[in-house]
């Protein structure tokens, strides 16, 4: 009988347990978008940030989209050799790169090198006080702290899916043209005249900017509210990770059906 | 209660969620002494602190910092408030990724429009005070334990504040390190004509530089006077604090069930 009770009674406080938090994470947010106005005057901030958070995540990204490139050119012309068309690989590989893989793919890998770097960063600056130190020197953390990082990751991930998906188009070429001798002419007009710039490019980046928001706040969020212990920020950052990448999954569901699907 | 006294806590109490931590505590600190809050680890100094500095508020009562009370003011008045208090921190809490020099220079720059040669005058003045202008470029990790708190000592006077407060300023020092913050506390005090508040329960190394005290327990204060009344101080829970006796109020076991049950696994 307790257990009967005990089931529904855990369910019900998890359920509320999220929604709070979930809650709170709002608030969160408009805090940060209220403290953001120490961004707009010393921008240095931001761009301190942007180095850390974007600049460092540059090796990972290019290697990651070149084999993600070299990859899906071996994949795509194996595939569209079949029916007699393997010199359609440049279209496929732009169309699936642009489109799909990588913001979504930019994204994990920047949650889980830039992502979790914030928030240990900031759970860490926590544990050792610093935060506090910052409040007692009347200096708001979460404007001097937590908004340039905002912005910095916002900055950051449309801008190095771009670099993806250029590395990705570069690795697809060197597979389709210089390795299984598509016609160069071929391989670019095509892909000129399929890609649409508004539909698939234009698309791309405003997942990717979506992407950067969700991965981003995660991070900030977990880091800023992690216990003061090790563990607690041991545990933030792997949530971070984890949450980070089912958002990234989940919002590139929802977007692709509204923007290419036109539910 | 007058002008003279720049802290007044008035029937302050405090909770964590249920769990009381201050029970209707009453304390002054006047202006330009040194007072120490002294107790076991856990009877909420920290919390007073905390309180004193904006950072909580209080259950009920009120705490006011230069006749002003902390826990109604607005962020921006609490804002004002906070750039006359400075604060050393229990582990020093500088900030990681910045060097010695920056570490102070931060409220300067984040506060005032001073010319860059101004500032770095102002920095190797706060820290020639702690005996550390050598140690400018150095980053904090490659600082020992006793350097970090005179680094964070000096970011603490950064602005000439009104009121310096100190979290644990002796915990985990070696014997030399732990004289000179000694020392410190009481010269920076009296030099900038400051008023200070020193949280320790280390009180053979508080006793020698503070002008009075307060001592709490379990949430209140038990017992307060000037250093040498607290040393000969016959009250139980006095003597066996400042004489680091086993034996006294303040029981060695942690409350349980009886140990031969324990042992026996009745109670399992």
């Amino acid at each position: 009988m307790r257990a009967i009770i005990r089931i529904p009674a855990s369910i019900g406080h998890y359920v509320n347990d999220r929604l709070w938090r979930l809650g709170y994470a709002s608030r969160f947010l408009f805090i940060i978008l209220i403290q953001s106005g120490t961004c707009l005057i010393r921008p240095r901030l931001v761009l301190r940030e942007t180095y850390f958070i974007g600049v460092q995540s540059l090796i990972i990204i290019l290697v990651s989209g070149m084999f993600v490139g070299l990859v899906l050119g071996l994949q795509m012309y194996d595939t569209l050799e079949r029916f007699g068309s393997g010199e359609g690989v440049g279209t496929v590989v732009a169309l699936a790169l642009v489109r799909e893989l990588g913001p979504v793919l930019s994204a994990l890998l920047f949650a889980s090198r830039a992502g979790t770097a914030v928030t240990a960063e900031i759970g860490l600056m926590k544990t050792t006080e610093q935060l506090s130190a910052m409040e007692m020197m009347a200096i708001e953390p979460v404007a001097r702290v937590i908004a340039p990082r905002f912005w910095a990751g916002i900055i950051s991930l449309p801008l190095l899916t771009s670099m993806f998906n250029v590395m990705g188009i570069f690795g697809g070429y060197l597979v389709g043209v210089k390795l299984l001798g598509v016609d160069e002419g071929i391989f670019w007009s095509q892909m000129q005249a399929t890609v649409d710039f508004r539909e698939d490019v234009l698309n791309g980046i405003i997942k990717s900017v979506v992407f950067a928001v969700a991965v981003i706040m995660i991070a900030v969020f977990e880091g800023y509210n992690s216990p003061p212990t090790a563990e607690g920020v041991s545990a933030a950052t792997t949530r971070a990770v984890v949450t980070s990448s089912l958002a990234i999954l989940a919002l590139d569901f929802v977007l692709t059906a509204f923007m290419f699907r036109g539910i | 209660m007058s002008g003279s006294n720049l802290i007044e806590v008035q029937s302050v109490s405090f909770a964590y969620d249920q769990r009381p931590v201050l029970k209707n505590i009453n304390l002054v600190v006047p202006r330009g002494k040194v007072v120490s809050i002294m107790g076991g680890s856990g009877c909420g100094k920290t919390t007073l602190l905390r309180l004193i500095g904006g950072q909580l508020k209080p259950s009920s009562g009120s705490v006011k910092v230069d006749g002003e009370s902390v826990e109604t003011l607005s962020a921006s008045q609490l804002t004002r408030l906070r750039r006359k208090m400075g604060m050393l921190f229990q582990m020093g809490a500088l900030f990681t990724d910045l060097n010695v020099y920056e570490n102070i220079a931060f409220q300067m720059r984040e506060h005032t429009d001073l010319p860059e040669a101004i500032i770095y005058d102002l920095v190797m003045m706060k820290l020639h005070a702690v005996g550390l202008h050598g140690a400018y470029k150095l980053m904090p990790s490659e600082l020992s334990g006793g350097m970090a708190r005179r680094v964070a000592l000096a970011r603490a006077i950064a602005l000439d504040p009104m009121l310096i407060m100190y979290d644990e300023p002796f915990a985990g020092l070696d014997p030399i390190s732990l004289g000179v913050i000694g020392i410190l506390i009481r010269k920076l005090n009296d030099a900038l004509g400051a008023t200070s508040i020193v949280v320790t329960h280390d009180v053979q190394e508080s006793l020698k530089i503070v002008d009075y005290v307060y001592m709490v327990s379990d949430g209140v204060v038990v017992a307060e006077g000037t250093a040498e009344e607290i040393r000969s101080s016959t009250l139980p829970f006095v003597h066996q604090f400042v004489w680091g006796e086993t034996d006294g109020p303040v029981a060695f076991h942690y409350p349980s069930e009886s140990y031969s049950d324990l042992l026996l696994g009745r109670t399992l």
